[in-house]
């Protein structure tokens, strides 16, 4: 993930103040990564970097234990965070084929956030609500019994403006028939 | 400084002194399957075993490593006394120990575990650059199982090899996933350029932020290839 202007200095100083509350010692390690996430949303990796020098460890060591941990995220949390029930009703209603709607319309892959950081993309085990399985959470507001066709629905209506339709020429003929003006939520359900 | 094929033919690489704490000191007496063998104390079982020419199957065990990760659940034993089979790379001898290596329990746990492990090996001997020296091929014929699965389904690893170093690759399809090239990379090279990351069915060794090893602090020294039991980390030809 590449970081914004002026991101690198604020992980420094956030980083910085985190390490001087802890004890520079493996132990503290989960503590230590825990806080630095607390302050940055999310694990950047210079931020990994600066911990295992405070720590005294190899980077990687660091970076095992981010990716260990479903706690830590290493991308930026998106403006709008989508995330994907995963749970046994949901799997078995096709929660991976929504899922990969999610990926391909927005091009990236699980666990990742665009590179405008409009969206991120995770994938949660259970929401609590199976009988609307499958769900996705939509910051936080559920969706229930989520069709492929209505994860456009859902984006469009979070103001994507699904440019792939620009770069994809094989797709626009089907897709210009959606009238761009119509609320969101028809559009979606139109197709 | 491996100890993958070498541990049966006596002392030769064995004589580690790091894990015989203590030196030359009180030696014991433990009976495997029926024999009697006079061993350092405090030595753990499979070294102690393996070093008197029984064999255990083993993937992950690092003698010197003080706390074993006893993650391959290959290295089971019967020890007298005990209600449940151990895994011996974690078990210090004691005087009058007796260890049983082959029962119907833990043959039936070695067959799962080796065949749980080679649901995601990419089975491809002929083609494989550890064709011959390969600890699972070792294990297969010392236990007479087989090198197929049959129980379960297939997994194949779809992550790319990583070929970026100037004489080695890392296939991820052929890792069993034992961390003794990552242990070798942290306390015998002491390089700190590979680790285990993510976990599940996405766990791999990898370096910092998952780049190729051309890419990361990796010294190319080689060591981690020394150290695989299998193909994953091999020489290019």
């Amino acid at each position: 993930m590449e970081l914004m202007e002026g991101e690198l200095e604020q992980i420094q100083s956030a980083v910085g103040e985190v390490l001087e509350k802890f004890d520079a010692d493996r132990e503290q390690l989960l503590p230590i990564l825990q806080a630095v996430q607390g302050r940055l949303g999310y694990l950047p990796r210079e931020a990994m970097k600066m911990v295992a020098a405070a720590v005294e460890i190899p980077e990687v060591d660091v970076y095992s234990v981010g990716t260990f941990y479903n706690q830590f995220r290493l991308s930026p949390p998106g403006k709008n965070q989508i995330k994907v029930c995963m749970g046994t009703a949901c799997h078995m209603t096709g929660g991976n084929i929504i899922m990969d709607s999610f990926e391909r319309r927005l091009e990236i892959e699980e666990g990742e956030t665009t590179k405008d950081r409009e969206f991120s993309l995770e994938r949660v085990a259970c929401v609590g609500c199976c009988a609307l399985a499958p769900v996705v959470l939509v910051n936080e507001e559920v969706e229930a019994k989520v069709r492929p066709t209505r994860v456009d629905g859902i984006l469009l209506g979070l103001g994507k403006e699904l440019p792939k339709k620009e770069a994809r020429p094989e797709d626009k003929a089907q897709d210009s028939a959606v009238p761009r003006d119509v609320s969101t939520q028809e559009a979606g359900d139109a197709r | 400084m491996s100890n993958n094929n070498g541990n049966n033919n006596g002392n030769k690489d064995s004589n580690n002194t790091g894990s015989n704490i203590g030196g030359k000191g009180k030696m014991v007496t433990i009976t495997i399957d029926d024999k009697k063998y006079e061993v350092p104390e405090g030595t753990r079982l499979l070294w102690a075993a393996l070093e008197n020419g029984v064999y255990i199957p083993h993937l992950c065990g690092i003698e010197e490593e003080e706390k074993p990760s006893a993650g391959c659940r290959l290295c089971f034993v019967e020890i007298e006394g005990f209600l449940n089979p151990t895994t011996s790379c974690t078990q210090p001898v004691k005087e009058g120990m007796i260890v049983r290596t082959r029962s119907k329990r833990i043959d039936r746990m070695v067959k799962n575990a080796f065949e749980l492990l080679l649901s995601n090996h990419r089975l491809n001997c002929g083609k494989c650059a550890a064709n011959g020296s390969c600890e699972l091929q070792k294990i297969a014929k010392e236990r007479g199982l087989k090198l197929r699965v049959s129980r379960m389904r297939k997994l194949d690893i779809e992550a790319p090899v990583d070929d970026s170093p100037e004489n080695f690759s890392y296939d991820p399809a052929k890792c069993v996933l034992c961390g003794r090239c990552v242990w070798v990379d942290h306390n015998v090279a002491k390089v700190g350029a590979i680790g285990l990351v993510r976990r599940g069915m996405g766990r791999k060794v990898a370096a910092f932020g998952e780049t190729t090893l051309a890419e990361s602090n990796c010294t190319q020294c080689g060591e981690c290839v020394q150290a695989c039991p299998v193909g994953a980390l091999a020489m290019k030809k």
